[in-house]
């Protein structure tokens, strides 16, 4: 009786187990396939080759225009080590982004795409044709805030010019001697 | 015996750097008026600062070493061998300053790269560099495409024959005009009117293509000053794939071409003598060496089959190429991709046209046209001479704007000359090597730099060893003034310490 009685509570724990395991992994694999691992930029130029034609996810900020051309606009989307092109659906695109500048920090988006090592349709250029598009953290202007040092530094030398050309301009030795 | 250089000596070169200083002084106020209007103010502190150092250093220089003597030819040579030193420490302050450089040596390095029109770049975080510094980039290519003397002779240096000792020293041994100085103005008013037709073609495509109208035209004068000064410096990171825009890239290669061509040629085109354009030398070999290159890169690229048609082949191969020979140095592929989807035939293909340069008393950097032509006519006559009985008279000439005779001279010159830049390439390369790169791509650098080029493989970081980063500096500086001024300043500097009085 005991064996047997054992032998099931061995089984219910085997059981809640398997139930746990399946749960994580389930969860994990769910999660993995919602947010998709982004992929450096150095590894789609470096590996272009392997990517050659399959769907990536690159994540980056958006920098300098977006150029919006009909239907479609090109964005260049910056992950901090180098600028990627990537074509997408102008209906894609919302006000709220923002693109990178001295004055501006660009929006950071993730897109996800076919990448292209040598675009058939844009005469061989390194891209991404993206069917999907979405905002991370959204960009913000960089207020410029004056530095104090460097006006010191600028007002020194300038000074300094100016004090040497009133000098100079003061200073005629060739007349003095004359006299 | 070494004769010591005296004090006249060196209070006449203080005084023309001076006036130099001044002249490159000036145009730091371009910046600075694009820095008020756009409310960038710590970049106009940055200029500023420069600004004062200059004029502090000229206005010394031009009251304490004035002798009211005339230049010879050593003092001109070593005017404008340390007028390039000078220029870049001081062009590379305002950039350093910028905090976009990681060092005063990478500043110097960009300041170096922008003043030869070569176009290798250790600029960090381009996208987010002012419009200020990023015009400043872009003008220095201007401006030493120009030549920096050209921009104090024509302001500054009255018509006399010290004038013509700098220009000279500045790598163009031809005049347009019997007066220097009226070739100096030539040569402004030919880069202006250029200016403005190519700042308005490129501003124009680029509102068509989706770019904001004043983001538009800054990237046109900034691209047209680095198409025509065969320079290679772009507004932002990707360089000219930001674009997207093939009319883009088209006007990019007419303009580089004709940045590549002599500025004699552009007189007589404009003064209506279009047959010199098939007759003259320079074109001729250009056009037969873009075939050739061409042909050999093409071959490479389509070993590995990067390109899958011949459109994108030609597109790619023949922008990298051209780029490449007419020393500009625009891309259109990302630099690691030379080596990772170019063959080695191929970077070959580019490695030639690199080395070879377009016209005398242009833009370009490298061994030139007219050398390469000259060389083999040279060639020619040499073989002719063994093939024809020893009494047949043998004589070879040349059209370069008149018919000349190749004599002796001309052709020892030349291949003085091309001799010196094999000689540079080769140890640029032999550096890299030690650096621990490989042969090809060391060459390929190496070329690049020394050819005022610009297109990179990606052995040109930030993070290359200071060696290397300090060879490359001095290849620009002597490729560009093609030797002579450097050997001078050498040889004075030898005299100085070992000459006697």
């Amino acid at each position: 009786m005991r064996k047997a009685k054992s032998g099931r509570k061995i089984e219910r724990l085997k059981k809640t187990a398997f139930l746990f395991l399946f749960l994580v992994c389930g969860f994990f694999g769910f999660k993995s396939s919602c947010f998709a691992q982004a992929t450096a930029s150095s590894e789609l130029i470096g590996r272009a080759k392997y990517y050659d034609g399959k769907t990536v996810t690159f994540e980056g900020e958006i920098i300098g225009d977006i150029m919006v051309r009909g239907s479609k606009a090109w964005v260049n989307i910056n992950d901090g080590s180098n600028a990627i092109g990537v074509l997408v659906d102008s209906r894609l695109l919302n006000s709220r982004l923002l693109t990178g500048s001295y004055t501006a920090k660009g929006s950071w988006v993730s897109v996800s795409g076919v990448f292209s090592r040598a675009c058939p349709e844009h005469g061989g250029d390194l891209d991404i044709h993206a069917q999907s598009l979405a905002v991370i953290h959204d960009g913000s202007a960089v207020p410029e805030r004056i530095d104090l040092q460097k006006s010191g530094y600028a007002l020194t030398a300038m000074l300094a010019a100016g004090a040497v050309w009133l000098a100079l301009f003061l200073w005629k030795p060739e007349k003095a001697r004359k006299k | 015996m070494i004769i010591k250089p005296t004090g006249t000596d060196i209070k006449n070169i203080g005084y023309y750097l001076g006036k130099i200083l001044l002249g490159f002084g000036l145009t730091m106020f371009i910046p600075i008026g694009l820095g008020i209007v756009l409310q960038e103010f710590n970049p106009v502190l940055d200029f500023s600062c420069t600004i004062g150092i200059i004029f502090f250093t000229g206005f010394l220089l031009t009251r304490f070493c004035f002798t009211g003597q005339d230049l010879n030819w050593m003092q001109g040579m070593i005017v404008v061998a340390l007028a390039w030193l000078v220029a870049m420490v001081l062009g590379a302050l305002p950039l350093f300053l910028s905090g976009h450089w990681k060092s005063f040596l990478d500043a110097c390095f960009e300041s170096m790269s922008g003043l030869a029109t070569t176009g290798l770049t250790l600029v960090q975080d381009l996208d987010h560099l002012s419009y200020t510094h990023n015009l400043w980039r872009h003008l220095i290519m201007f401006l030493g495409g120009q030549g920096i003397v050209i921009v104090a002779l024509s302001f500054f240096v009255k018509g006399h024959s010290g004038a013509f000792k700098m220009y000279v020293g500045e790598a163009r041994d031809e005049k347009i005009l019997p007066n220097v100085v009226h070739t100096s103005r030539f040569i402004w008013l030919v880069s202006i009117v250029y200016l403005v037709l190519g700042t308005i073609s490129f501003g124009v495509t680029g509102i068509i293509n989706g770019m904001r109208p004043f983001n538009a035209f800054f990237h046109g004068v900034c691209i047209f000053m680095t198409a025509f000064d065969t320079g290679g410096f772009a507004p932002q990171s990707q360089n000219i794939l930001y674009y997207h825009c093939p009319l883009f890239e088209i006007i990019i290669i007419v303009m580089m071409v004709l940045g590549a061509i002599n500025f004699r040629l552009h007189y007589h085109i404009w003064n209506g003598n279009r047959k010199e354009i098939v007759k003259n030398i320079e074109t001729s070999v250009f056009f037969f060496t873009i075939l050739i290159t061409f042909l050999i890169t093409a071959l490479g690229l389509q070993e590995l089959k990067t390109y899958s048609d011949g459109r994108m082949l030609f597109q790619k191969g023949f922008f990298q190429l051209i780029s490449g020979h007419t020393g500009t140095g625009f891309m259109t592929i990302y630099a690691p991709q030379f080596n990772a989807e170019w063959s080695n035939l191929a970077l070959v293909g580019v490695i030639i046209a690199m080395s070879l340069g377009g016209a005398v008393c242009s833009t370009t950097g490298a061994i030139k046209m007219l050398r390469i032509g000259v060389v083999f006519k040279a060639l020619k006559e040499d073989i002719k001479r063994i093939i024809l009985p020893e009494r047949a008279i043998v004589v070879q000439k040349f059209h370069h704007i008149k018919e000349v005779f190749v004599e002796d001279k001309t052709a020892r010159s030349a291949l003085m000359i091309t001799l010196m830049y094999l000689l540079l390439y080769a140890l640029g390369a032999l550096v890299g090597m030690l650096c621990g790169y490989p042969f090809l791509s060391s060459l390929f650098e190496s070329t690049s730099a020394a050819a005022n080029v610009g297109l990179s493989c990606g052995i040109t970081t930030p993070a290359m060893p200071v060696v290397l980063k300090i060879t490359y500096i001095i290849q620009m500086w002597a490729g560009r003034l093609e030797f002579m001024a450097v050997f001078t300043l050498i040889g004075f500097f030898v005299a100085v310490v070992r000459g006697k009085r």
